[in-house]
């Protein structure tokens, strides 16, 4: 079995989904010819003509506004925002329009499209190319968000979002892109969008993560010393809709709970999280829900380590947790 | 054609910028010039038939917005002739992304009259399932797709239309719809641009109604008419009378035909006035001249002059005109008589068409809806 990163995975996915359906179009800035500043869509001009590897002018709200129109028209379009930082001219096609299609015209125009964008901090990217905005999305109604981490669930989640009915924002965490490896299964398999993982099986305290920070938190467990409170690591992969059952079937069995996410902690998608399990579980707590996340400023440079959770901050909270 | 622009080789000049016109507002006309147009005498009567009902659902969806029967109503007088010379130039595969006032371009293509009375009612007949306002019809049979009420938003879309249907090399022309105060939009720069980089077969047609509620087109931009920011972006651009049915018509005719034979994108500014209120939630007479308006809404009115064309030429007498008004109203008071009673939606259809399948979420959410509303009659 072959051995991808990400980036990799994500190629494959898409080279896969294209030869089988001729609907899947793939545009952005630079992912044609160039194939992608991450190289996600290497190759793929190539193989697919420059009708179906659009490189596009410079404007994210035109890659997403056209993208709608070729939706509506029966295509399965899967558009590149080179960094989700540069995701906000595009914000009132996504959240107005592409969310809305559905539901406004009744179901007479549904618009299913992919949105792949990079995300997150640790690339020494300072404010624009490091943001983490998942929740401004998740806020949304109408629109699935997918966050793999590691290169198998990319390729399989990649595979389901371009096979599914809805508009669905995949965001691929870039501080792991090269560094996440695995054994990636040649050809087609899929993974259900809205199903959680558990990484660790546990019974101390229940881990929420996503994306990069499936791996921060995975050195707090191996390499600062949270193994010893038998924490279960869930990686949740899509946070809408999230995978509610798994959540409080885990909570259920600790009692604890530690969320970890690298956006501003206020509003963050780590709230919503919170406020499910207080709904739903509230007394199989045994401690306060923890959250460990950004800090609620524009993201910085030079200390973007401490900005986002360590290993060591989430050992940290873990142990607190577990004996609160 | 007279253009202004590629379409035929020419560079833009201050001639060029003169309205292509048909019939002038005083009623008289070239024989001749109109005889090349090559109209059908029935298609001059459908053309009159689809302003005619814009003009009596306007007159009657006002009335029954003042009676506090409808919520609101955006009309499109004084811009018939724009909006249905340019959709009759369309095909049945052909797509309109619409603005707020081409309403009557979905009557045209064959929406049915109770279909968009059930919209303006949001009730259980309507098409979207009361979720918008009036005035934001949409169906799949007719090719007209649900707008937004934001401003230039459809104008990607129509262009990613374009591009998909030249993808495809289906012989599909895309209409984007837009008002004077869409060009100051982002979106609209952004379409322009990727329309013309990629070629796509849209045609986008600007109704200059020359105002945007209380902004005068002279606030909206600098550029010496609307037609010359498409020049910009390698667009060529057509400039009629908006007022002159036949004039938009055969202006769309022909940007139509470029469009299908692969000329690429494009633009058609329809001059005309806005001689309504931007909607019923709006007083024109706070902000503007209204006897500028008075004559923009007597001397060129389309309707009048176009009834005063068909009179002259024979094709339209009293006895025909008033049959027609008594048919068209008798069948808007039994769709009103109809719609009026429909229920609203059901309940559940709340929670529909967020996505292709309901979340758990939402179930349980329309779930917490329904246990507090016991007595819901809708349910």
């Amino acid at each position: 079995m072959p051995v991808y990163n990400i980036i990799q995975a994500v190629n494959d996915a898409l080279r896969i989904e294209m030869r089988k359906n001729p609907n899947i179009v793939i545009l952005g800035e630079d992912v044609g010819n160039f194939g992608g500043v991450f190289r996600a869509t290497s190759g793929l001009q190539e193989e697919f003509g420059k009708d179906r590897v659009m490189d596009t002018p410079l404007a994210e709200a035109g890659i997403i506004g056209s993208a709608i129109g070729m939706a509506l028209y029966g295509l399965r379009p899967v558009a590149e925002i080179q960094f989700s930082d540069f995701i906000y001219p595009a914000f009132d096609q996504i959240v107005n329009e592409l969310a809305k299609f559905r539901y406004r015209s009744g179901g007479e125009y549904p618009a299913p499209m992919v949105i792949r964008t990079p995300y997150g901090g640790g690339i020494r990217g300072g404010h624009y190319h490091s943001q983490s905005p998942e929740a401004y999305f998740a806020h949304t109604p109408g629109l699935k968000i997918v966050i793999p981490s590691n290169p198998y669930d990319a390729k399989g989640l990649l595979l389901s979002a371009m096979r599914e009915e809805d508009p669905i924002l995949f965001m691929e965490p870039k501080r792991v892109y090269r560094a996440s490896r695995g054994e990636v299964p040649e050809g087609e398999y899929t993974i259900p969008i809205g199903q959680a993982k558990i990484v660790r099986p546990g019974k101390g305290v229940t881990v929420l993560c996503y994306g990069s920070m499936v791996h921060s938190v995975l050195d707090a467990v191996d390499k600062q010393g949270a193994a010893e409170f038998d924490p279960e690591i869930v990686d949740l992969r899509t946070i809408v809709p999230f995978d509610g059952e798994a959540i409080l079937e885990s909570v259920r069995k600790t009692g604890r709970v530690v969320i970890v996410y690298e956006a501003p902690k206020t509003c963050g998608f780590g709230a919503e999280l919170s406020a499910f399990i207080a709904e739903k579980a509230l007394l199989h707590l045994e401690a306060p829900i923890a959250r460990v996340a950004g800090l609620d400023t524009p993201f910085p440079y030079t200390l973007e380590l401490e900005y986002l959770p360590s290993p060591e901050r989430i050992a940290k909270a873990i142990a607190e947790t577990a004996r609160y | 054609m007279r253009g202004i622009g590629s379409i035929e080789g020419c560079a833009p000049s201050i001639e060029h910028f003169v309205p292509q016109q048909y019939l002038a507002p005083d009623g008289s006309f070239d024989a001749a010039r109109v005889a090349a147009l090559g109209i059908p005498r029935e298609l001059l009567m459908k053309l009159y038939r689809g302003m005619l009902l814009i003009r009596i659902i306007d007159e009657r969806m006002l009335t029954l917005q003042r009676q506090g029967r409808i919520s609101f109503y955006g009309e499109a007088r004084g811009q018939e002739a724009a909006v249905v010379g340019t959709a009759a130039a369309l095909g049945k595969s052909d797509y309109v992304l619409p603005a707020l006032r081409e309403a009557g371009a979905a009557l045209y293509r064959g929406l049915p009259l109770r279909t968009y009375i059930s919209q303006i009612y949001g009730n259980e007949n309507d098409l979207t399932k009361g979720r918008q306002m009036p005035c934001h019809p949409g169906s799949r049979d007719a090719r007209y797709v649900t707008m937004s009420s934001c401003i230039a938003t459809q104008l990607p879309h129509a262009v990613g239309m374009a591009m998909a249907a030249k993808l495809r090399h289906d012989p599909v022309v895309i209409a984007g719809y837009m008002g004077d105060g869409a060009t100051s939009e982002g979106d609209f720069h952004v379409a322009l641009n990727f329309a013309a980089v990629y070629r796509a077969p849209v045609v986008l047609v600007c109704q200059n109604n020359q105002w945007a509620i209380s902004t005068p087109v002279a606030g909206q931009t600098a550029s010496p008419t609307i037609a010359h920011k498409a020049l910009g972006y390698g667009i060529p651009a057509l400039r009629v009378d908006g007022n002159d049915v036949l004039a938009c018509y055969a202006a769309m005719r022909d940007a139509v035909a470029f469009a299908r034979a692969g000329g690429g994108p494009i633009f058609l500014e329809a001059l005309t006035y806005r001689v309504s209120a931007h909607s019923t939630s709006d007083d024109p007479s706070r902000y503007r001249d209204e006897s500028v308006t008075a004559v923009w809404k007597s001397e060129r009115d389309p309707l009048c002059r176009f009834r005063h064309f068909l009179r002259v030429i024979g094709a339209l007498s009293d006895g025909v005109d008033s049959a027609l008004h008594e048919a068209i109203e008798a069948e808007i008071k039994s769709a009103v008589v109809a719609e009026e009673a429909a229920r609203p939606p059901a309940l559940a259809t709340l929670i529909e068409d967020v996505f292709a399948t309901p979340t758990e979420a939402l179930r349980e959410q329309l779930a917490e809806v329904a246990a507090a509303l016991p007595a819901h009659p809708h349910s």
